[in-house]
């Protein structure tokens, strides 16, 4: 019997001399990272939604000239069950943000984001605007960041790729998805409409606001 | 060429002692309400103002007796200094051509109300309640004056000049603070919630704010009686904003009975970019890009209206090759949206991805061509006042420019058309599904606005490029592509017909290509730090791939930036006809209908 390189303490059976050229001997989770990130990066299906001018970029980058399909990425699918990344192709309204919110929380894990283009990124060249979210990333975590207005289909495809490569470096034993109280696993709280939008886990702080305006009032009367 | 193609009138075409119908029009409107209608007296304005008591009397008249029949363009506008808020109408004739009989109506800031047109211009109806939306002008008679593209609980009326933004810096660009001492701070850090929000002061959640969309259904008709024989309800089913037929983010709130609709609200502003706001905000050369970004498959055409309303303040000339540049990109860009447009509703129809896949190759050829000439596939920003912002380039894709465009406009394209109507337009199932679906008469496509190809679908000969024609399209030789039936079929081969006319127009273009180079491509005015000569309004109006795109632009003398900067977009006002098409059809029909329309978000938004 000779023991394990990476854990000294258990045992490892003798692999006969005839199949020593056929066997090898890994520790369990070392041997299922590899294969669920292989069949995880080469499967990556997008939720089939656009949001604006990246999104025709994006269908580009799906067609074929560009074909992501030759990655993987092949399927829109319409339905938030049945995708793996969320693509962000263009910019996020505040009355749009409650819907892709709910949309990320019905996607089923494992997740992820990609933010395609300026405006997703940070409120791009209408960040200014009193109807614009700056950046999802706000809201949602985000993986990869894509810049340019629009990026074009090839910088897309790279997204994509730095995509992979990420998922390349993932450990079942470290992803946010197993574990307990991780926040980036755990769901979103769906953001509401009200004289403006409104991020439920800001309610304090707003609260605290509208009671320092309540206080300078007071004060301006009393004065 | 088809039998069912045809010349349109030509402009001026009016007799009598005036020079042209809208001279005419504002003559008689002027004698027959002496009270109530006067020249507008602001330089450089045209048109009249009109009393807000009779503004309804006048639009009755101009349709009805004037022949004005068309209203195009209804927006506000905020004159802060005299503590007034102003509607503008823009009504045009089908029959005549020409240009617009511009109405102004001034109400009172505090008490804004004016009686509203839907009555008359059913085409009114998205128009007024951005009105309302965005500047607070309530419109007495309004059927449902509901906020459009912000949310019902909104704080405020954004295109007020005094409401101000969370990430509000200054009232005009280019900003004191970031030159020439660039030390300038982001705006999240100003901001107590580190985002782009603001609450009224003193706001407190209380929770209620969840059921955010309690107003949505009361336009829409619930019945819980039942159907005799069959207890049946209606139901309502939205599509969307998430919903991979409804070609970005637009909603339809539709009410069924059974499979078939009875009741359809359009439900829009998720791709609401303040367009408007920021583009008052904006020196003019700003702007070009932001047009980009409206209808984002379009771009070139979006930058030539916006430079012609520009053009039209300043008073500036283009130079001849420009002009010559600007129709070919303009015509290209036309074939561009077009076999997009088809790919889409073929999709739409059930032909999944194939003639999609099968236009695009095309379609690529022409990107290609434009990151060439303007440096971006899709966002060229390319037109400057006065011309275009670089001479068409040397080669593209290792091939000389001009053999390119020969290739692509007499042999690529062609043959394109010819294998899409080969495989589409006798397509049984296509022919099953679109023929007599939709249906939109030609007197409701002139009633409800709609502008472009549904219109021009529907029997109506109108195209701005014949009707007040600008740029050279008057000395071309094209025809305006019309069709009869007014359904989902004949918005489909009109779209076929327009893609060979501008290829015809493009021919004619290409000779003339030639004949200019080495001339110069933009005139000698200063384009980046331009001053407006004198106070004044413009609206530029081009014929967009989806219809009339019009800019309606002011500006006060010596200032850099547009006092008034509004979008006529075609595809949100074609929207209003949506809900009378689809009516009576089965849920599934609806898809197609909104596809044959041919929207794009960022346009119906802004």
């Amino acid at each position: 019997m000779t023991t394990s390189p990476t854990d000294p303490g258990t045992p490892t059976p003798e692999v006969p001399e005839e199949l020593r050229n056929n066997v090898a001997i890994t520790p369990l989770a070392k041997l299922l990272d590899p294969i669920y990130n292989w069949s995880r990066r080469n499967s990556l299906w997008p939720l089939g939604f656009g949001l604006a001018c990246c999104a025709i970029e994006m269908i580009c980058a799906a067609s074929s000239r560009y074909d992501f399909a030759r990655f993987g990425m092949e399927v829109f699918r319409a339905t938030p069950r049945q995708a793996d990344v969320m693509i962000i192709s263009g910019t996020v309204t505040k009355k749009m943000v409650p819907t892709i919110v709910r949309l990320y929380n019905q996607m089923a894990e494992p997740r992820y984001v990609i933010s395609m283009g300026a405006c997703a990124s940070g409120g791009g060249p209408f960040k200014e605007g009193y109807s614009v979210v700056d950046g999802i990333d706000k809201f949602l975590p985000v993986d990869v960041y894509i810049p340019g207005c629009p990026p074009t289909p090839q910088a897309l495809l790279n997204g994509m790729i730095a995509m992979q490569e990420k998922i390349d470096n993932q450990s079942i034993a470290s992803a946010p998805w197993y574990r307990k109280g991780d926040p980036t696993a755990e769901v979103v709280p769906v953001p509401v409409l009200g004289p403006d939008l409104v991020d439920v886990r800001q309610l304090d702080v707003i609260k605290e606001e509208a009671a320092k305006v309540e206080a300078e009032v007071e004060t301006a009367v009393n004065a | 060429m088809t039998e069912s193609i045809l010349n349109t009138p030509q402009a001026g075409s009016a007799a009598g002692i005036y020079e042209n119908p809208v001279d005419e029009a504002i003559a008689i409107l002027k004698e027959r309400y002496p009270g109530a209608v006067a020249d507008d007296p602001r330089d450089n304005y045209s048109g009249l103002v009109v009393n807000a008591g009779s503004i309804v009397e006048v639009a009755q008249a101009l349709r009805d007796d004037l022949g004005f029949n068309y209203l195009s363009s209804v927006t506000g506008v905020d004159l802060i200094e005299d503590n007034k808020l102003e509607v503008v109408y823009h009504a045009y004739s089908i029959e005549k051509g020409g240009s617009a009989v511009v109405l102004h109506v001034q109400v009172d800031r505090d008490d804004p109300v004016v009686p509203s047109l839907v009555p008359i211009f059913p085409g009114a109806n998205f128009q007024e309640r951005e009105a309302w939306d965005m500047m607070g002008i309530r419109f007495d008679g309004h059927p449902d004056l509901r906020r459009i593209l912000t949310w019902d609980e909104f704080h405020g009326h954004p295109l007020r000049k005094d409401w101000h933004e969370p990430f509000y810096e200054a009232d005009h660009k280019p900003f004191g603070s970031r030159w020439p001492g660039g030390s300038v701070r982001r705006a999240e850090e100003h901001n107590p919630f580190g985002k782009n929000v603001q609450y009224p002061p003193g706001w407190v959640p209380t929770g209620e704010e969840y059921e955010v969309e309690t107003n949505m259904y009361e336009g829409v008709t619930v019945s819980r009686e039942a159907t005799p024989g069959l207890k049946t309800d209606k139901v309502i089913v939205n599509m969307g904003p998430q919903h991979p037929s409804t070609h970005g983010v637009f909603r339809m709130v539709v009410t069924l009975d059974g499979e078939t609709i009875v009741g359809l609200k359009p439900v829009m502003g998720y791709l609401h970019r303040n367009h408007e706001k920021i583009g008052e905000r904006n020196t003019f050369i700003q702007n070009i890009p932001y047009t980009d970004r409206l209808d984002y498959i379009s771009s070139m055409s979006n930058n030539h209206g916006y430079v012609l309303a520009v053009e039209k303040l300043m008073g500036a000339e283009v130079t001849e090759r420009a002009e010559w540049i600007r129709i070919l990109m303009v015509e290209l860009t036309r074939i561009v949206n077009h076999l997009w447009a088809l790919g889409f509703l073929l999709n739409d129809l059930g032909a999944m991805q194939t003639p999609m896949l099968y236009f695009y190759i095309e379609r690529e050829l022409i990107l290609d061509f434009f990151e060439a000439a303007a440096g971006s596939r899709m966002m060229c920003n390319y037109m400057r006042f006065g011309g275009v912002a670089y001479d068409l380039p040397d080669d593209v894709r290792g091939q000389p420019t001009m053999q390119f465009l020969h290739d692509l406009i007499y042999d690529r394209i062609p043959k394109a058309l010819e294998q899409g109507d080969g495989l589409m337009t006798g397509n049984e199932i296509l022919r099953n599904r679109s023929i007599g679906v939709g249906y939109l008469s030609p007197e409701d496509a002139i009633a409800y606005s709609t502008a472009g190809p549904v219109l021009r679908a529907s029997g109506i000969p109108y195209d701005v490029r014949r009707a007040e024609p600008y740029s050279y399209y008057e000395h071309l030789d094209f025809d305006v592509a019309v069709r009869y039936n007014g359904d989902i079929y004949d918005r489909f081969r009109i779209r076929m017909d327009e893609m060979r006319q501008s290829l015809r127009i493009i021919e004619q273009v290409l000779p003339h290509l030639k004949a200019t180079e080495g001339q110069p491509v933009v005139g000698s005015k200063p384009q980046y730090a331009l001053r407006m000569p004198a106070n004044g309004e413009a609206y530029g109006r081009v014929e967009n791939p989806k219809g009339e795109l019009g800019y309606y632009v002011t500006a006060k003398r010596r200032s850099s930036n547009p006092e008034r900067y509004h979008v006529r977009a075609p595809s949100f006002i074609n929207l209003t006809a949506l809900e009378k098409m689809t009516v009576g059809h089965k849920v599934a029909d609806s898809v197609a209908i909104l596809g044959s329309i041919d929207i794009v978000l960022g346009e119906v938004d802004r």
